[in-house]
């Protein structure tokens, strides 16, 4: 009799699944508990970004970058308007610098807040995500006054940002930097030292630093992995090289470090936020150039050539020079890039986004072979994937 | 015809209105466990609960109720259609016949057995049947692992839920329930069996399928687990035989640990207060720790739990009950049988 061959069972995991955040679809072939192989499916949330943006001008394209990685909005506007200003030769007054990197934090903590919460609840404690969703939402209150929108901002644009943040709200960011902390010692207190988390997490994932630059990893999953890799210290933008602080680097790699990594970036950041604050200058927020950034209401009401300058900037949009850039930032959850070719005219020729979590999705397979059912799922929490930018 | 009339229908008819005054006011404490439940957690996670149903959401257990019933049952397609039906049924009905032994007051039990530890410990045994069924005749693989998952759950933890109770059995010399209450008179076992006691309680929330050890029904990974195909009342039954096991586990703690209707002092107004109420509210207190946990807790892994069932569990309560057997003969305290 020819011998019996096993079939290990297949489980489709998503995309329909609590733990899947999003539009995950994870085909696990396991045996037993055991994963054999994890084989991540995407696109059930590609919406042609790219290919949207060649036929914008280079204005309409920044609420694109909002829907990309929708927890943490900003930072990929971010990277989109350094692109622009670098194929421009344009600089940022150092007020509109300082509110990009005051924002670009305050998007950091918004996406550690839901990543550290939501990863928490994949392994089973649910209530520090309804202590962070309360915090969150303050954050997105500060966003909301700045621009006017909770999540799709639209703030950061190519020559500063769209508008000056109104008065007080400086004192308000840092009246909320004295209380927040508290509240993050308390998530710490359910989790960092709680047993079952700890067996739950460590030596869960591991990825040497090796491995994790082979996996193109980056942000704080390689930072986890022991590598010091921070764009914001390496190749600082904006203000970033006149700000004072510190990458925490994990040891192990696994989804403790990560973890762990991620707490102290909050804290990072809101040292971050709190020298922003103070250093913030007066002055203008975007590039006094007209050709790129609109006049004020008040100077069309008189000048003529502004007027023709808010007119030919909303309808035909400013030509960028003909030439290519990638620029990329540290968004909350990696390197996030944008490969901008431009042909001379008002729409960029081509526009190529890397986004970080793309990279850590494909090492899925890797990092969950061999492991159990319930440890993928810690995985997927610790990497902190979200499908917007993934998919694109 | 009056012999028959004496001997056979009023009996029945005394049995059928004992039953009924237990499961009708079990199944409104199992609502409002609900209620409760998400008041407690709601408190915890700083956030306000139901509180749009009726004064203070009071009513939500029952909105809950309705919406379940008014709802369609669906059968899978691929499912085994007779021990898909039947699973829930199991499981509800064994969450409700266990508390035939139940004292809830001195001589206040619908059925005063002598051997009601072993009675209660196999309906819980038998619990485990509603869950594999439920989980194989489902057809989804989901349904499948929670079901595989919570056998094994239960079944180890039993092991250890068995010891303790032997322990608290060799103190009393009686398997009757009223007699442990009796017995714990002087002190309750719950100081002098500590370690036991948490076992016991620890242990009651794996074999109830609670957080921290609620993977059968894992929502992260499993979805819902076992009863992940089931819905309306199908669902209801195991939601309500969930809960009501909740309550069981918790008036067992009680009784072999926290003197069952016992007042906490036998003093003035201490002992004013009728034993059912401090039955009542001492499972209301043991329910509470359920919920606590619930919401401070992550889960374990399949193999963390079955490590902590086998390895630490176990070898523990086998040690003490050697331990609680070698000191009771040592000190010649060995109580004397009491014949229920």
């Amino acid at each position: 009799m020819a011998e019996a061959q096993i079939k290990p069972l297949t489980l489709n995991f998503g995309p329909q699944h609590p733990a899947a955040h999003g539009v995950l679809r994870l085909v696990l072939e396991m045996d037993g508990e055991i994963v054999e192989r994890a084989d991540p499916h995407i696109g059930l949330l590609h919406r042609g970004t790219e290919k949207l943006i060649e036929y914008k001008t280079y204005l309409q394209a920044v609420p694109y970058f909002d829907r990309l990685d929708y927890v943490a909005p900003m930072s990929q506007e971010h990277a989109y308007a350094l692109a622009v200003e670098k194929l421009l030769g344009i600089e940022v007054p150092k007020r509109g610098q300082y509110i990009r990197v005051l924002y670009a934090e305050i998007s950091r903590i918004l996406n550690h807040l839901l990543n550290i919460t939501t990863f928490a609840i994949d392994v089973g404690a649910m209530t520090p995500l309804l202590w962070g969703f309360e915090e969150r939402e303050k954050l997105m209150e500060f966003y909301e006054r700045a621009c006017g929108a909770r999540l799709h901002a639209a703030y950061f644009r190519p020559g500063g940002v769209a508008m000056d943040i109104p008065a007080g709200l400086l004192d308000d960011i840092m009246a909320w930097t004295e209380t927040f902390p508290a509240l993050m010692d308390d998530i710490e207190s359910l989790l960092t030292e709680n047993r079952i988390f700890k067996q739950r997490t460590v030596d869960i994932g591991i990825v040497s630093a090796e491995e994790a630059q082979a996996l193109g990893f980056s942000g704080p999953c390689i930072r986890a992995s022991g590598l010091p890799w921070d764009l914001r210290k390496s190749q600082p933008y904006d203000v970033y090289n006149e700000l004072d602080f510190d990458i925490p680097i994990g040891k192990t790699g696994d989804c403790y470090a990560r973890y762990l990594v991620r707490i102290r970036e909050v804290r990072e950041s809101l040292k971050l936020i709190r020298q922003c604050v103070e250093k913030m200058p007066d002055g203008p927020v975007k590039t006094e150039d007209r050709k790129v950034a609109p006049p004020s209401r008040g100077e069309m009401k008189h000048s003529m050539e502004a007027l023709i300058h808010h007119f030919k900037l909303y309808t035909e949009g400013y030509h960028v020079p003909a030439g290519e850039t990638y620029t990329a930032v540290e968004a909350p959850k990696g390197e996030f890039g944008v490969f901008l070719v431009s042909d001379g005219s008002n729409k960029p020729y081509r526009c190529k986004i890397r986004a970080p979590g793309f990279s850590f999705l494909s090492a899925m397979d890797f990092l969950s072979k061999g492991h159990m059912l319930a440890d993928t799922v810690a995985i997927i929490g610790s990497l902190d994937i979200v499908f917007g930018e993934i998919d694109r | 015809m009056d012999a028959i009339l004496e001997t056979y229908v009023i009996p029945t008819a005394i049995i059928l209105a004992q039953i009924l005054a237990i499961v009708v006011p079990l199944l409104v404490a199992v609502a409002y466990l609900t209620y409760f439940e998400r008041k407690v957690i709601g408190a915890m996670q700083m956030r306000k609960g139901p509180n749009v149903v009726g004064p203070f959401g009071l009513l939500q257990p029952l909105a809950d109720g309705v919406k379940l019933f008014a709802k369609e049952t669906i059968l899978p397609a691929g499912a085994n259609k007779i021990m898909f039906a039947m699973a829930p049924m199991l499981t509800f009905i064994l969450a409700m016949i266990a508390w035939a032994v139940i004292p809830f007051d001195a001589g206040m039990v619908l059925s005063d057995i002598n051997v009601g530890v072993l009675y209660l410990f196999a309906i819980s045994s038998l619990g485990v049947y509603g869950v594999i069924m439920a989980g194989w005749a489902s057809n989804s693989k989901y349904a499948f692992l929670g079901a595989l998952r919570s056998a094994a759950q239960m079944v180890s933890y039993e092991v250890s839920i068995g010891f303790v109770m032997i322990t608290v059995l060799l103190c009393v010399g009686s398997l009757n329930l009223s007699a442990i209450v009796e017995a714990q008179r002087t002190v309750w076992f719950a100081i002098p069996l500590l370690p036991m006691f948490v076992i016991f309680f620890v242990s009651a929330l794996a074999e109830t399928n609670r957080a921290p050890f609620d993977l059968p029904e894992g929502e992260s990974e499993l979805v819902a687990g076992y009863f992940v195909e089931y819905s309306s009342m199908t669902f209801a039954l195991f939601f309500l035989g969930e809960y009501a096991n909740m309550i069981l586990m918790s008036a067992i703690t009680v009784i072999l640990f926290m003197g069952g209707w016992l007042p906490l002092f036998d003093i003035a107004p201490f002992n004013w207060i009728p034993g059912p109420i401090w039955f009542f509210a001492k499972i209301a207190f043991v329910l509470f720790f359920f919920l606590w946990v619930r919401a401070t807790f992550p889960r374990y892994r399949y193999d963390q739990l079955m490590r902590l069932g086998w390895k630490v569990f176990l070898p523990f309560s086998l040690l003490w009950v050697v331990l609680t057997a070698g000191v009771l003969v040592a000190f010649d305290w060995v109580p004397a049988p009491v014949l229920g």
